[in-house]
């Protein structure tokens, strides 16, 4: 999507635009929103072919805010930087991730981005400017600060972003590294995404505080607590972090309030939450739903141009997986190459070297 | 040519990597104004400004992924852990975030740990240890050990250049205690990987690396003295990767291997040493491979306790005296 194909508003009477966006990104927005969702339905049906091979983590519920955020950064080659967690994969996708490499991680296949080394989406491409996780929650601030530090040294105008969820916000890697970078001023923007479950541990067993907005300001660093399924705010609220880390004013927390609508993994029944809660977020805060109403309410999109966007994703996703879905996983001796730099791979032990004669 | 110290050759090779590369900068606690607890980085702050020697919080596992990210983007961070013990607080980080990223994610991670290790100092349990066993298990980092003056410059310097983590430690009983003429100017680089024969001898092989490689030393010379044994010193220097081939050569040689470290003794380095000989010279040995180590205590602060745990120049002697004749 980009100015060009997208004509003027086609209702001349719609308000303006929020936050300096423009008609042709509000539907690209709406694209990644959609992408994402799609994706990870099309993840849970080959997870239940057995074709996913491990975990299958869902995001449902809270695609807005990782879409939201990333689409606040300046993208492009060697642009701002980001680093998602297990439920980001919308701001990967916003980053320039692409359907064929998710899918092709989830099945551990030969040539996904990892070659089958790390799982669903946790692999890296610094040039577009997504950095995986690892499984230790926290881990990626301290990280994210040394990318930040890097920024900062080399006087380069960008911004990292790193997400943490409030069951991370418990670990020690994220206080030392928000407080390592409160204390330098680095460029870098949090986002804490409360979402009401840790696997399933409930806020109010994970920390005393309220918000977890009131954690960062301990720090010295301004957070704010804004609506996580309102793409709009979260978009301003990540812009105005953004253009102040680039500014030189440092560290920023934004804190958005959401809800996992799906299990830790999907094996996870859920037992844990009620129902009725889950139902009533479904009906009466879903990002999408909410997002395509502001569009149309407004008159900023029309219900055609979505359904085809709508048909345009789903086509995607359908070429993706066939592009990849019975490609071969790794040959075995793949293992062994790449621990360093040098040695260039690992021994293979005498034992699988022995003949059996 | 001028005589320097251990710790002189250290700051020389932090230096003029500093001077060569903008991008190698130093990040840890105190390493700036106040120069390190140890004055390894006095006058760099001075001399590269406070972007690249950055004085940080209290705050280990910020100090060494801070460094990791650094280093994805090409940059060169020498991490000062103000001392090793302290290295446990980023265990996650190396282990976890570090070790794995060339492998998991084709992540370029080129940053070095370095800090002072080591006891015979009366620092007590949390200023005297050495944490190399917990991350020889760990593929991924490289870690070395340098034991003269020559090679803590030698080695620093290829730490640095190297394209993958690596532990640098040093010794503290070492930095001002032993000296070495070096020419100035002198560009040293000591190849990772790569042990030294630190005295040839015929009748028995100390393989050790660190301090006890200057115990060994003593020992070896005390033993020619009064045994007429000629005792060859095998100094590491690199523990991962492990110099395979020299540990071979030397057990060849002299059939008889005594393997010292200053660490404890479960689970320790000597045990790996002690396993790749049984595996790949096993034929070749006249006696069993004997370790003289630690014993299995946290270090303690007491004079006569620090040295009735840590193994000295006598143990060496009367261990090495068994094995010859055995």
């Amino acid at each position: 999507m980009s100015p060009r194909t997208v004509p003027a508003s086609p209702d001349p009477s719609a308000p303006p635009i929020p936050v300096g966006l423009e008609r042709w990104q509000l539907l690209e927005l709406y694209r990644f929103l959609r992408l994402t969702r799609t994706l990870e339905e099309r993840l849970t049906a080959l997870y239940r072919q057995s074709k996913v091979i491990g975990g299958l983590f869902r995001s449902l519920g809270q695609e807005g805010e990782s879409v939201a955020s990333a689409y606040a950064l300046e993208r492009g080659r060697n642009k701002d930087m980001l680093s998602p967690l297990i439920r980001n994969l919308g701001s990967m996708l916003v980053m320039g991730a692409q359907p064929v490499e998710i899918l092709r991680q989830y099945m551990a296949k030969a040539d996904s981005p990892t070659h089958g080394r790390e799982l669903n989406v946790h692999f890296n491409d610094l040039e577009k400017g997504y950095l995986g996780q690892i499984s230790h929650l926290g881990d990626m601030v301290p990280v994210m600060a040394g990318i930040a530090l890097t920024f900062k040294m080399r006087g380069e105008r960008r911004v990292g972003l790193v997400y943490i969820g409030d069951g991370g916000t418990s670990t020690g890697a994220f206080h030392e590294g928000l407080n390592f970078a409160a204390v330098q001023r680095l460029p870098l923007v949090v986002i804490g995404e409360y979402n009401g479950y840790a696997y399933s541990t409930p806020p109010e067993k994970q920390f005393a505080v309220k918000d977890l907005a009131e954690k960062a300001k301990g720090y010295g660093v301004p957070a704010v607590t804004v609506d996580g399924n309102d793409v709009l705010a979260v978009y301003a609220a990540t812009k105005h972090a953004a253009d102040r880390a680039r500014q030189g004013k440092g560290v920023h927390f934004i804190e958005v309030k959401t809800f996992r609508r799906k299990g830790h993994a999907e094996h996870d029944d859920q037992h844990y939450v009620s129902k009725e809660e889950i139902e009533r977020w479904a009906t009466t805060n879903d990002p999408i739903d909410r997002f395509v109403a502001t569009l149309l309410d407004f008159g900023w999109a029309e219900p055609a141009e979505l359904s085809r966007v709508d048909q345009q994703v789903k086509d995607e996703v359908d070429q993706a997986t066939d592009a990849c879905a019975d490609e071969p996983l790794p040959s075995p001796e793949t293992a062994l190459p790449g621990v360093y730099a040098d040695p260039p791979a690992a021994e293979r032990l005498w034992y699988r070297s022995v003949s059996d004669a | 040519m001028p005589e320097i110290t251990f710790l002189e050759a250290l700051r020389q090779g932090l230096w003029e990597e500093m001077e060569r590369d903008e991008r190698v900068f130093i990040l840890g606690e105190d390493v700036g104004a106040y120069g390190g607890a140890f004055k390894v980085t006095e006058g760099f702050q001075k001399r590269f400004g406070e972007a690249r020697v950055i004085d940080t919080p209290i705050a280990e596992a910020a100090i060494v992924g801070a460094a990791a990210g650094a280093a994805h983007m090409g940059m060169r961070p020498v991490a000062e852990m103000q001392f090793i013990d302290f290295i446990s607080c980023a265990y996650d980080m190396l282990t976890n975030y570090v070790a794995t990223a060339r492998y998991r994610a084709g992540l370029s991670t080129p940053m070095v740990v370095r800090g002072p290790c080591g006891g015979y100092v009366r620092g007590g349990p949390f200023h005297s240890q050495n944490p190399e066993a917990a991350f020889l298990h760990t593929p991924g980092l490289k870690i070395v050990y340098p034991a003269t003056v020559r090679d803590a410059k030698g080695l620093i310097k290829s730490a640095i250049r190297d394209e993958d983590p690596v532990l640098y430690l040093e010794h503290k009983w070492l930095y001002r205690r032993i000296k070495e003429q070096v020419a100035e100017g002198e560009e040293i680089l000591t190849p990772i990987g790569q042990a030294r024969v630190a005295r040839e001898g015929k009748h028995l092989s100390v393989i050790t690396y660190g301090a006890t490689v200057w115990k060994s030393l003593e020992a070896a010379a005390q033993l020619e003295k009064e045994d007429g044994l000629s005792v060859e010193v095998i100094d590491l220097r690199s523990l991962l990767p492990m110099d395979d081939a020299a540990i071979m050569t030397t057990v060849k040689k002299t059939s008889k291997v005594l393997i010292v470290h200053e660490d404890t003794r479960t689970g320790g380095v000597a045990g790996e040493i002690a396993a790749r000989i049984n595996e790949q010279a096993f034929e070749w040995l006249d006696g069993p491979i004997m370790r003289v180590t630690a014993h299995d205590v946290p270090i303690p602060y007491a004079p006569t306790l620090e040295d009735f745990v840590l193994p000295q120049t006598e143990d060496i002697v009367t261990a090495a005296r068994w094995l010859a004749n055995y």
